[in-house]
């Protein structure tokens, strides 16, 4: 029951272009984040494709009861699927996946990084602008977006709303390609939560473990406070 | 009706007294009175888990339950979880197989990736090798549990050729569950294993893991395996009342998750907060009828035949502890058992939990 795919014209690329709903979105990992916001997404109207570390064969059954109507697919064929990729693998990993796989892709950077968990990783350690600088740096040819990681799994799942609801929560994008930001608001949105622009990729250390979003549930307003100090 | 088990988990934590913070060593020796105690109330098992930091004294709990075992008589002896990636199949063996033999065949293990990493670096390990190793090594100690001789070689230690592993064990002994907090290749791996899981819910609406209730159950008959119990870990307090139950729990509860949300850069949690996972998330904290309804609730929602209480949440004062543990189990589980055996197994769920 996936919704038409609609292909995205190249003057959408330019912040001038028709605002045509890209319903396709490709998830790369299928632990618990990723089953979650497939969950979330197909619940949505997306077309989702979800890959874990192997064959697709490996996640057919999770996929099929944790996130039935998505598609289990291999990593490259979740990229090739959709322009919009989550990625939702263990921070300790993403370093295995090619430089050059999300070329010209919206890359949002779901991962944060917890040293108890995810162990001493002195470049993510040292990144005094944020994880995601480092994840820009590893695939220098995507579009990062830093979205999607402030949240526990079961606040993304128990605090999607409707557009209005007057209990509706907020997540922020962070990502120095404008439109690539907005993309992923419209997106937000349709999951169900108030989007918030928080500025250019450097400025997503304040959704990070330390800013004071994370694991929290904010307002829109809130959130946008938050982010502008 | 499967057997239904109801146990308590503990991290031995140093606790506080009226003098301030005890000392590890007096905390381990209070953790074998907990166990006495928890042993003549009608506890089904005690588990202990493992950690290697200052807060929690569990980093040899085998050691720990072999003296419990010496001091009790029916209550099982397992973990809650051993860290298997980091541990060696063998030697875990050894020491489970002695521990089954002393204390006249109660042993039983939880094992798991663990959430916490601390092992790793600590036992020389690497984190990237983290699915491969547990997958690596729950293999190899399903085979010293089900099948001796062993003939067995993998990546991470020296073959086994023909291998008879002593002390043998009676055929069945030490139950051996997958604990998994939430990951769903861990689901699937407990399944085809045909080891029976139990779910760490440490936040949030119990509800939502019946998806993964669900995915175990698929899994086991995709992989041709029986119907195997499911469990489920969660945090709580019992005390006579539900306002003395809050009253004493709360300030524990907001330091330990402060020092958490300090090491994650979480914000600490609120008071709300906390009464929202009291009322309905992975908080058991109240009277023993709150408790006994809010775990009913649980067991019915998740097919359950298990739950185990992980008791008291940060540095709780001893004797705190064993308030709990008697009004665990002389009045929560026989009213858990009550409640359940009243409910037909296709009928209406009981009432939900009335907080007084």
């Amino acid at each position: 029951m996936a919704m038409a795919a609609t292909e995205i014209p190249d003057d959408l690329r330019t912040p001038t272009g028709p605002e045509l709903d890209d319903l396709r979105l490709g998830i790369v990992g299928a632990g618990k984040l990723g089953t979650t916001l497939a969950r979330a997404a197909i619940a949505s109207g997306f077309d989702v494709a979800i890959s874990g570390s192997g064959p697709a064969d490996d996640i057919a059954l999770t996929v099929e009861v944790l996130a039935a109507g998505a598609r289990p697919a291999t990593t490259d064929e979740v990229v090739r699927h959709a322009d919009i990729i989550v990625l939702a693998v263990p921070t300790h990993r993403f370093r295995e996946l090619p430089p050059d796989l999300f070329a010209g892709k919206i890359l949002i950077d779901a991962m944060n990084y917890w040293e108890p968990v995810d162990g001493d990783d002195p470049q993510l350690t040292a990144a005094a602008d944020g994880t995601s600088m480092i994840v820009q740096e590893s695939f220098p040819s995507a579009r990062v977006v830093k979205s999607l990681n402030q949240l526990g799994y079961h606040q993304l799942e128990e605090n999607r709303r409707p557009k209005g609801a007057s209990d509706r929560i907020a997540i922020g994008a962070a990502g120095d390609d404008r439109l690539a930001v907005r993309q992923v608001m419209r997106l937000l949105d349709r999951l169900g939560f108030d989007p918030v622009d928080a500025g250019p990729l450097k400025r997503g250390v304040a959704l990070e473990p330390d800013g004071s979003p994370i694991a929290a549930t904010y307002t829109a307003e809130q959130l946008s406070n938050l982010v502008s100090r | 009706m499967p057997t239904l088990e109801f146990g308590l988990d503990t991290f031995l934590p140093v606790t506080v007294d009226q003098a301030g913070l005890v000392s590890g060593d007096q905390a381990i020796r209070n953790t074998v009175a907990e166990a006495v105690l928890a042993d003549a109330v009608g506890i089904d098992s005690f588990n202990i888990g493992e950690h290697y930091r200052t807060e929690f004294m569990d980093s040899a709990g085998h050691v720990v339950l072999a003296a419990i075992a010496s001091r009790t008589e029916r209550i099982r002896l397992g973990t809650s979880v051993t860290v298997l990636s980091t541990q060696d199949p063998v030697r875990l063996y050894t020491n489970f197989a002695t521990l089954d033999a002393v204390s006249n065949g109660r042993a039983q293990l939880i094992v798991g990736r663990g959430s916490l990493t601390d092992s790793f670096p600590l036992f020389g390990f690497d984190l990237a090798d983290y699915e491969e190793l547990f997958e690596e090594k729950l293999d190899l100690l399903v085979r010293l549990l089900r099948d001796q001789p062993v003939t067995w070689a993998g990546n991470f230690r020296s073959a086994l050729t023909n291998e008879f592993v002593s002390p043998p064990i009676p055929e069945g002994h030490i139950p051996t569950w997958v604990g998994v907090g939430g990951s769903p290749q861990s689901v699937v791996r407990a399944a085809r294993f045909g080891l029976p899981l139990m779910l760490a819910i440490i936040a949030g609406r119990p509800e939502r893991f019946a998806p993964y209730v669900e995915l175990y159950k698929r899994a086991l008959e995709q992989h041709g395996q029986q119907d195997l119990p499911i469990g489920v870990h969660s945090l709580g307090f019992v005390a006579d009342s539900d306002e003395e139950a809050l009253e004493i729990q709360w300030p524990y509860y907001k330091e330990q998750f402060e020092w958490a949300a300090r090491e994650r850069g979480w914000r600490p949690p609120t008071y709300e907060q906390f009464l929202a996972e009291v009322d309905h998330g992975s908080m058991y904290v109240g009277s023993p009828e709150t408790v006994a309804n809010r775990i009913v609730t649980t067991m019915q929602t998740l097919s359950l035949s298990r739950f185990d209480l992980l008791y008291a949440v940060g540095r709780v004062p001893h004797d705190r502890r064993m308030a709990t543990i008697e009004l665990y189990g002389r009045e929560v589980i026989p009213r858990v058992r009550e409640l359940l055996a009243a409910v037909p197994e296709t009928g209406h769920p009981p009432p939900a939990a009335v907080r007084s």
